[in-house]
């Protein structure tokens, strides 16, 4: 990768504001921004796993949620009191991945001939299938405890290095938050990375045949199904390991954290930000992770200063300003708010359909 | 024998609803190939309407027929407004967009419409009054009440009534030709824009039917009542085949049934492992394997891969 | 299985239909290896269906079809491009948004062999492997005679250079036999002149060439051997000359049932 003066100067800044961003946050915020923060890359994580199956492959998803719930059970059930297991988290974390990594084979291979709608309502309806599962399993026999959730999670554990409680490095102390948060930020790194190898290699052009055309593709010798499913594999094992992650961090999971609600939420972070361009997908991360908090701490207080009373249920009035936003957003920029190289041509041109606003 | 038939007849009834909401998704995606997200909530809207058009007649005395024909009319009115309304500020300026951007904004309208719903009639289950005779009648063992019996003939009127409308009349045939080819349709002179917004309209009037059906046959609505229940017509519509009118009432009333059939009996069949509650589990694992041996659906037309 | 071993692809009694209509009935045919081999008839003659089961894109209901000695009765499309039976489509099929080096590149997905794991790490292997697919394309652009930038989107390219952006494409794959559907289509006299030498300079590389036209003086002009096909059968086989004046042919051509 070739950088010009001005773009390594911006990746220097970048990197150092990162990296002191916890305690940024802690110091003019407070500390539950950090936990947002760790939150947002969580769903970083989350959103550029699905952008490979949505953004490098073109195939809808839209029950991506339910290889975060695999991941996070996974790790939940085998390191917590539940089943008195307690194994440790470099193990745990990769088997929660693999194990998403095989419902997404197992849910893909009879699936991903689909045509795109059709697609999405099965991954729909599987990611139904597992929370409802999630959600009743705990008879007869109780695995996942039912709506309860599983409570008492290990907390993550490098060695002998605990990221729950507060630690001290270099003169400086650091809570729990900020140690997870940079756990969080070099497994979002890592992920970026894979996707940008991904993206530029012989597997990504494939991928990106597979989007433009799937006929030419496998007249050109594309073995599309295994294709599809290497990308559905992929974005399955990258949510499997935010689950573990997610899991971890909480200390507790329940069923309700893996609804169509959470799947919808990915989708818009990956087609809001800018579907197949990793920048605009991290910007649509951040952005559905902070809005709705801001919000949060905005529409109560903002209706206290202008009205000197609360008229509307501020959470309401939060859900109802992110969906305008939402509206807004994709009315103004229809492909994302940081395209692709290609989709914004795309956009650009000119449409030899009917031109219907007229 | 008689349990059998009783779930048969629930099936049916909420197979009515489910065919009635997933002729809303079946018309806009037959002619525009778009999942409109916001259906469900368009269903809501209906019924809480609906619920308060019956609370503000409540002080007049008049007879239940004439209230539930008033708040039917005023649902479906304000529903078909709110249709075209969804179309012409969240679809139409993006019908040359990428395809999932229509997506989003049917997301973002949807979360818009629960929000203000929960702000007009707030976060409570609300009783909606009994407007029919609640007299239950006994057939062969089973149990049907008016009301059922309403919403099975409501749906076979509306649903008759609609394929009379696609295909005998001058509008039927415009909206079959722009779903068919939107430019050849406009070239022939048909206002493409008209025909769209009409087909907005007529889904929202059946939403607001469906609402109704499922506030009387419950008594109770509340904000969110509708985004389970468009989930579950857009799988009927799927299960049909979608843009499939025909295919749209089938799986509402297969969805129906296997929901209720699957409810009653999968407790017996996995030896009282699974309870009634997995019966969503029980819907979608029967879609997954229709899709997966007929992948257009059951009465989608199986479209050939033109090189 | 006995035939010539220059036969590179043979056909035996090929059927197709779909619900009532025969799309083409018992249609035998061979091309030899080397040569350009033309296929003409009208509108609706079958000519398009015999491509499909050709490249696995429809299944032959009756009938056999064996390539390189090799049969491949029901066979997905990649696995015949695997054989090495490349194609190109009557109303181009570019992946439209991506550039048309892009293109070309794609068409290499079947002779090279980075996985995932090469994706990743990007090893000497890896990298040499990109390098040779991106040195190939840029050769196979030249080759064409594609002169716009690389980078070039595919669907901005002018129509002429589509339609050899996909010639170059097929030809990434290394196929033993080169399938062009209508590759004049829409062209001017100019462009069609060039095409005709591009398409014998491939002939001359070694590919065989398998030609669907409407463009009768172009394929009476460059092909070896040519069938005519109409109502989904073979009505004609031959050298040119013989085709020019076969009487089945003109009847089909200019009497009988317009196009």
């Amino acid at each position: 990768m070739k950088l010009n003066h001005k773009s390594s100067v911006l990746l220097v800044v970048l990197a150092v504001v990162l990296l002191f961003l916890p305690f940024i946050a802690d110091a003019l915020l407070g500390r539950g921004w950090v936990r947002i923060l760790d939150f947002a890359l969580l769903y970083i994580m989350l959103a550029l796993g699905l952008n490979i199956v949505v953004g490098y492959a073109g195939l809808l998803d839209l029950g991506y949620i339910a290889f975060f719930a695999v991941g996070a059970y996974c790790y939940a059930l085998l390191g917590s009191p539940q089943f008195g297991l307690h194994w440790p988290f470099w193990i745990v974390l990769p088997l929660g991945a693999l194990l998403a990594c095989v419902f997404g084979v197992l849910l893909g291979a009879p699936t991903l001939r689909l045509r795109g709608d059709y697609l999405a309502i099965v991954t729909l309806g599987f990611g139904e299938i597992v929370r409802i599962f999630l959600n009743n399993l705990n008879a007869p026999i109780n695995i996942t405890n039912g709506p309860q959730g599983i409570n008492m999670i290990d907390p993550i554990r490098l060695g002998t290095f605990s990221l729950s409680s507060e630690q001290s490095l270099f003169g400086l102390s650091f809570p729990a938050v900020h140690l997870h948060y940079y756990l969080f930020l070099a497994c979002t790194l890592l992920v970026i990375f894979i996707s940008m190898r991904l993206q530029d290699s012989r597997i990504g052009r494939a991928w990106a045949a597979i989007r433009e055309d799937e006929v030419a593709a496998t007249a050109m010798g594309i073995n599309t199904r295994n294709i599809k499913l290497l990308a559905f594999a992929m974005g399955a094992t990258f949510g499997g390991a935010a689950g573990g992650l997610f899991a971890g961090l909480q200390g507790f999971v329940s069923p309700e954290s893996f609804g169509l609600t959470e799947s919808i939420m990915v989708l818009c972070m990956v087609v809001l930000g800018g579907m197949g361009n990793i920048k605009g997908v991290v910007l649509g991360g951040v952005l559905l992770v902070l809005l709705p908090e801001a919000l949060r701490h905005g529409a109560g207080p903002m209706q206290q200063a202008w009205f000197g009373k609360t008229y509307i249920d501020p959470e309401s009035l939060r859900m109802l300003l992110f969906g305008l936003a939402l509206i807004a957003v994709m009315l103004l920029r229809p492909a994302g708010l940081w395209p692709s190289r290609q989709r914004q041509r795309e956009l650009t041109e000119e449409h030899e359909d009917y031109d219907s606003t007229r | 024998m008689d349990i059998l038939l009783q779930q048969i007849i629930n099936g049916l009834v909420q197979g009515s609803v489910y065919a009635l909401v997933a002729l809303g998704y079946t018309m806009v995606y037959g002619i525009l190939g778009l999942i409109n997200f916001a259906h469900g909530e368009v269903v809501m809207v209906g019924a809480m309407v609906a619920l308060s058009i019956t609370q503000v007649l409540a002080g007049y005395a008049l007879p239940p027929m004439v209230v539930l024909l008033i708040s039917l009319l005023v649902a479906s009115m304000v529903c078909m407004a709110l249709g075209y309304g969804i179309e012409r500020i969240a679809y139409r300026p993006l019908r040359n967009a990428p395809r999932l951007a229509p997506l989003i904004t049917a997301i973002g309208v949807s979360i818009v419409l629960q929000n203000l719903a929960m702000i007009i009639w707030g976060r409570a289950y609300h009783a909606f009054p009994p407007l029919l005779p609640d007299s239950p009648h006994i057939i062969a063992g089973a149990i049907i009440n008016e009301v059922q019996i309403a919403i099975i003939l409501v749906a076979v009127v509306m649903m008759t009534g609609l394929l009379l409308l696609i295909h005998r009349t001058r509008l039927g045939r415009a909206m079959r030709a722009v779903a068919e080819n939107p430019a050849i349709a406009a070239l022939m002179g048909v206002n493409i824009n008209a025909v769209i917004s009409i087909t907005f309209m007529l889904g929202s009037a059946l939403a607001a039917v469906a609402g109704i059906m499922v506030a009387a046959n419950y008594g109770i609505v509340h904000y969110y009542m509708g985004s389970i229940l468009g989930l579950k017509a857009f799988t009927a519509a799927v299960l049909g085949g979608i843009g499939n009118l025909r295919g749209a009432m089938l799986g509402g009333v297969l969805l129906g049934l296997i929901e209720s059939l699957g409810a009653g009996y999968i407790g017996d069949l996995s030896g009282g492992f699974f309870g009634s509650n997995y019966q969503d589990v029980f819907a979608f694992f029967v879609l997954i394997a229709v899709l997966v041996l007929r992948p257009s659906g059951l009465l989608g037309e199986r479209v050939a891969e033109r090189a | 299985m006995t035939q010539p071993a220059d036969t590179l692809l043979q056909l035996s009694a090929v059927g197709k239909r779909f619900g009532g209509l025969v799309a083409l009935s018992d249609v035998t045919l061979h091309i030899k290896r080397g040569e350009i081999y033309g296929l003409i008839g009208p509108n609706g003659a079958g000519k398009t269906t015999l491509f499909n089961i050709l490249t696995g894109l429809y299944f032959l209901d009756t009938g056999s079809f064996t390539f390189d000695n090799n049969s491949y009765t029901r066979c997905p499309p990649h696995r015949l491009a695997q054989a090495g039976i490349a194609r190109t489509f009557q109303n181009i099929r570019l992946f439209a948004n991506m550039s048309a080096l892009e293109n070309i590149m794609v068409g290499r997905h079947l002779r090279t062999r980075t996985g995932i794991w090469g994706a990743l790490t990007r090893h000497a292997a890896a990298r040499a492997e990109e390098a040779t697919t991106l040195q190939r394309a840029y050769e196979l652009l030249r080759y064409v005679g594609i002169s716009c930038p690389a980078h070039t989107l595919a669907k901005n390219l002018s129509y002429g250079e589509q339609r050899r952006l996909e010639i170059a494409r097929a030809l990434a794959t290394e196929p033993k036999l080169l399938a062009l559907d209508e590759p004049a289509a829409g062209m001017n006299a100019t462009e069609t002149a060039s095409l005709k030498t591009l398409l014998q300079a491939i002939r001359a590389g070694g590919i065989t060439v398998l030609l669907i036209e409407h463009d009768v003086k172009l394929i009476l002009g460059l092909c070896d051997r040519v069938a005519v096909l109409d109502y989904g059968k073979k009505i004609a086989e031959g050298v040119p000359d013989e085709i020019r004046n076969d009487p089945a042919v003109i009847t089909a051509y200019m009497g009988g049932h317009a196009t």
